[in-house]
């Protein structure tokens, strides 16, 4: 740029592009996600996570990824966790790796990517996430992005120090060397951010343990700031299909996106290109579609003018064209989520549904829900207490916590923005008192219960930029209530086996309740002198009558009919566990790592009688949930749930017992 | 008296027993246990203009035990009717919220409770009032006592000579029962019964002894009469043939007040033959009085949207199709004002006793 005397039109041309995307986003961070500094450290792990799981996966390698925090002493004492406010955020995968040219502009670019171009489900989709991460680095400690990849066993790993120009958008780097590396073969970035590090609600603990629900064939270790190891094992040892490419469907595109792809065509003639660019479109419906929108199937495609652009794109919108396939998407599957909800959740319930794919704007999705109910099996057993007359306004007293809703899309947990997003919106929508649970109006259902919801598709519909909800289409919306439904119809059934299991206390239906008090009165009334055996028998036929009698106890499975009839589901009882018990004999005897086994997991482990299975029981399984954790008890509130004074750090400790 | 009520009861009871009957019967014959119950709604209601009452419809709701959705209310039922025949026998009187309580247990072996809230029992209690044709008084259960009286009238309760002329300004409290057997007027030498609907209105007359001066007898109900307060106005209007004018607010909760007195209620249709005062007349205050008495504007109140809803209600109720009470509603809508009986202490404390009254009475300003 030459020194000008007078700043002519010419020249500020030249500056106003010399704008770069990346100026744009160090002035405004909230929108990448760094809005605060405990949201900031979220993001740099989420970035650099994600980026791992999609690479693995791309490469059809089961991910292993190591996740660690630490503290960083700015010049003064070292702070403790809770108090520090710079932190080094080190991820390690067991992925490809990246060739070296590419390594400086993957982690030091913003919009570099390979996933921005193309129809494709994945975690990231623009390219942003780990040069805005590294950037925000840069930005508040000044120190740069450090990054090992090693791209197989026979090659060298190198390491770089990268930053970013922030004025060029261009990639700058420090350092880069051979080195030794112990691991085969992946990748390892290391980012020093400033940030804060609470536990509890939206916090980095949260967001893996979400990531390892989703994720099942993922083997995530953390290492946390205090110095503890949790491991997520892996419990599902297939990786997900992995999704195809499609070109984009005409209906999901605007109008300012068809001009676009007019200029950027291969093809030579309209038809060609309508056939060639689009997915669903033939080339004799390309000729059709000329056709209606009076355009000669023969005009070059950058010759189109704006205004016959604009008939063409109409045309578009109002063609019927076949929906766009759905192998563009791979949905976490029944099998996973249950395996991933039992490995992460305490509860005697588990069960998944996927829907099948459906079609909002021209984007293909599929939703799948899971529900995870109950306090495990050892808090159901506690003896009952005696049956105790209420009063008014009192209630049972379990049910007072809401159900807590967790919710993905593309594998990614949401931790933010819940009551904007429609998941939550349509668990709101759905009448959960219809399968036994209790719900005020407008509130979530009351019970402990963890609701997960995930959305696949090739273009996830957020609110806004930083991902944190999914917008409310209808077609969407639709999806999730049914998916709900079918799963809370599952749980309504579950529910009432074991009302009916609990045995005295409910006796077949309401009418045996009741026949007692009717006939009472009655014998009142008359004085005292009604033979009231007779009618109490006379009305005990009358009601197996009326209400079906065997069919009726067929039909609430009271003549021994197992879990049958619930599809996908886990049920865990001090027996055992039924339905899908070898996704969790899988899951339970992964190894485990005692980091996160609490002493009320390792009582459990001692206290469970072993019985001989029934039927499908499985018993292996319910001795090693050591890995489970309790969602519903906040970390704040350890409600009986002593600590062990001191935790034993990575010590693996193999409590599978024989069988 | 005392020998008409062991022959009273006998017929209530013996229509509560005929319940256990009624289940007994069901039983052997392997039927579904079922009640007929009048339905209580505007749907299940006729305004016969010649009787000039509201009269309840032939609609029945069946009401089964073998029943998901009816099953809990049947049996509650029967444990209402139970404590009911319980009180015949014992010839004592309840109140509603002691019904609730002396109903409410845990059922054997459950974590449920026979009833949770009164809001549960009272309905049933007004279900069985309706299916037996049986006064919530005769099945001795009374409401609160919310009513006053004063004026040259003699009762005889409980053995006690009661004189409401005596009675200070304070008056005698209205007993949520007065029927013959439990309250007798000796003797009555008014004019004319005047039912305020506000008490403090009422102790306004009483203290400026209205009564008096005018020979009649004041009684309020401290807003919506009671039972026992309707119940008695009928009795004197009746056995004694004293006219009764209606004082109200002005506003469409107090038409509503007057309608009650004159035909019956909705809710109780079956017992406007025992209730209602067809020859009741609107005293005031009528949507015409701020401008004949001269009221100021400002005194008014402005309609809210329920006012006007419940207002436009009124106007199609059948028994408000006479041309000056559909003027009457009209006017008070036109003028978009509600005014309240007090309002009249604008002018001056006692103008409802020195001046509204006498006027309203010389002229004969009422509507029927």
């Amino acid at each position: 740029m030459k020194p000008a005397p007078a700043v002519t039109a010419v020249e500020m041309g030249t500056r106003q592009r010399e704008i770069s995307v990346s100026e744009f986003f160090t002035k405004n961070r909230h929108l990448l996600g760094f809005d605060n500094p405990r949201k900031a450290l979220l993001t740099c792990v989420k970035e650099a996570v994600d980026n791992s799981l999609d690479a693995c996966e791309e490469a059809g390698i089961l991910p292993d990824v190591t996740v660690k925090l630490e503290t960083v002493a700015d010049g003064q004492t070292p702070a403790t966790p809770s108090q520090a406010t710079r932190f080094r955020v080190t991820v390690t995968d067991n992925g490809p790796g990246i060739v070296r040219a590419q390594v400086p502009r993957i982690f030091a670019k913003l919009l570099y990517g390979s996933k921005f171009h193309r129809m494709r489900m994945s975690r990231g989709q623009q390219g942003i996430g780990i040069s805005a991460a590294g950037m925000y680095g840069q930005l508040t400690t000044g120190k740069p992005v450090k990054v090992i990849s090693r791209t197989g066993p026979r090659a060298t790993a190198h390491y770089f120090e990268v930053q970013i120009d922030t004025k060029k958008n261009e990639p700058l780097v420090h350092e880069n060397k051979q080195i030794e590396w112990t691991q085969p073969q992946g990748t390892e970035v290391a980012i020093e951010v400033e940030g804060r590090y609470q536990k509890g609600r939206a916090s980095v603990d949260e967001w893996l343990e979400q990531t390892s629900i989703a994720n099942p064939h993922v083997r995530l270790v953390y290492h946390t700031p205090e110095g503890e190891t949790k491991e997520y094992p892996r419990t599902y040892h297939e990786l997900p299909p992995s999704p195809k490419e499609i070109k984009p469907h005409p209906y999901g595109i605007e109008f300012g996106m068809l001009l676009k792809m007019l200029q950027d065509t291969k093809s030579h003639t309209v038809a060609g290109f309508l056939a060639g660019d689009f997915c669903r479109v033939s080339p004799a419906l390309a000729e059709d579609i000329c056709k209606a929108a009076k355009l000669s199937p023969d005009t070059k495609p950058r010759g189109v003018k704006p205004h016959l652009a604009e008939v063409l794109y109409k045309t578009l919108q109002t063609t019927k064209i076949m929906a766009p396939p759905t192998n563009c998407i791979s949905p976490i599957g029944e099998k996973a989520i249950l395996s991933g909800l039992y490995k992460q959740i305490k509860g005697e319930f588990y069960t998944a549904v996927s829907r099948p794919p459906a079609v909002y704007r021209g984007n293909p999705f599929i939703i799948e829900a899971g529900l995870a109910f109950g306090k495990g099996p050892e808090e159901s057993v506690k003896p009952q207490q005696a049956a105790m007359p209420l009063a008014e306004g009192e209630d049972h007293g379990q049910d007072t916590e809401l159900a807590r809703v967790i919710r993905y899309a593309n594998r990614v947990p949401l931790l933010f923005q819940q009551s904007a997003c429609a998941t939550f919106k349509a668990v709101l929508n759905t009448t959960w008192r219809n399968y036994g649970m209790t719900q005020s109006r407008g509130a979530l259902p009351a019970g402990p219960m963890v609701i997960f919801v995930h959305m696949a598709s090739v273009w996830v519909p957020f609110t806004s930029e930083s991902k944190e909800a999914i917008a409310d289409y209808d077609e969407i919306q639709k999806e999730i209530r049914l998916a709900l439904r079918e799963a809370g119809r599952r749980l309504g059934i579950f529910l009432r086996r074991k009302e009916r299991a609990a045995g005295e206390f409910r006796r077949r239906n309401i009418f045996d309740l009741y026949i007692e008090e009717v006939v009472e009165a009655c014998n009142r009334l008359k004085g005292g002198k009604l033979p009231t055996e007779q009618l109490k028998e006379q009305l005990h036929k009358i009601a197996s009558t009326r209400t079906g009698g065997l069919k009726t106890d067929e039909a609430l499975g009271k003549t021994g009919a197992g879990p049958e009839g619930l599809p996908h589901s886990i049920i865990v009882t001090m027996e055992g566990i039924e339905g899908e018990a070898e996704v969790a004999q899988q899951a339970a005897t992964a190894p485990v790592i005692a980091g996160t086994a609490t002493q009320s997991d390792q009582r459990l482990v001692a206290k469970a009688p072993v019985k001989a299975g029934k039927k499908s029981k499985s018993v292996a399984a319910i001795k090693d949930k050591a890995g489970q954790q309790d969602l519903f008890v906040e970390p704040a509130s350890p409600v009986k749930k002593a600590v062990p004074p001191k935790r034993r750090p990575t010590a693996t400790r193999n409590i599978r017992k024989g069988k | 008296m005392a020998q008409a009520k062991p022959k009273k009861n006998g017929a209530v009871e013996k229509k509560l027993i005929g319940m256990a009957d009624v289940v007994i019967a069901a039983a052997q014959r392997a039927k579904d246990p079922t009640f007929a119950i009048p339905i209580r709604a505007l749907s299940n209601v006729s305004f016969n203009p010649r009787k000039g009452l509201i009269e309840m419809g032939e609609k029945k709701q069946a009401r089964s035990f073998f029943n998901v959705g009816m099953a809990k209310k049947f049996m509650q039922t029967m444990l209402v009717a139970d404590a009911l025949s319980e009180l015949q026998r014992a010839d004592l009187t309840t109140s509603l919220r002691e019904i609730y309580y002396r109903t409410k247990h845990t059922i054997q072996d459950s974590h449920e409770n026979t009833f949770d809230t009164q809001d549960e029992s009272d309905p049933i209690i007004e279900d069985l009032e309706v299916s037996l044709v049986a006064l919530r008084e005769e099945l001795h259960v009374r409401a609160e006592n919310s009513g006053s009286i004063v004026g040259p009238v003699v009762f005889g309760d409980d053995g006690d000579r009661v004189d409401c002329a005596k009675l200070g300004k304070g008056g005698y409290s209205v007993p949520s029962i007065v029927e013959p057997e439990y309250l007798e007027i000796r003797r009555c030498t008014a004019d004319f019964l005047l039912l305020v609907e506000k008490g403090t209105q009422w102790n306004r007359l009483s203290e400026d002894k209205f009564w008096r001066r005018y020979n009649c007898v004041l009684l309020t109900g401290n807003g919506q009469p009671p039972r026992g307060v309707r119940r008695l106005a009928r009795r004197l209007h009746e056995e004694h043939r004293l006219p009764v004018y209606v004082l109200v607010d002005n506003d469409p909760w107090g038409y509503y007040i007057y309608s009650v007195v004159k035909q019956g209620s909705i809710n109780l249709a079956f017992e406007s033959q025992r209730m209602a005062i067809p020859k009741a007349k609107f005293i005031g205050l009528s949507s015409a009085d701020p401008e004949r008495y001269e009221l100021p504007r400002n005194v008014g109140i402005k309609l809210n949207d329920k006012d006007i809803t419940r207002a436009k209600e009124l106007l199609n109720y059948r028994w408000f199709q006479k041309p000056a009470w559909q003027e009457e509603i009209k006017r008070m809508l036109a003028n978009g004002l509600k005014f309240e009986l007090d309002a009249l202490a604008n002018k001056d404390f006692q103008y409802l006793t020195k001046k509204y009254l006498p006027r309203k009475l010389k002229e004969k300003d009422w509507l029927d």
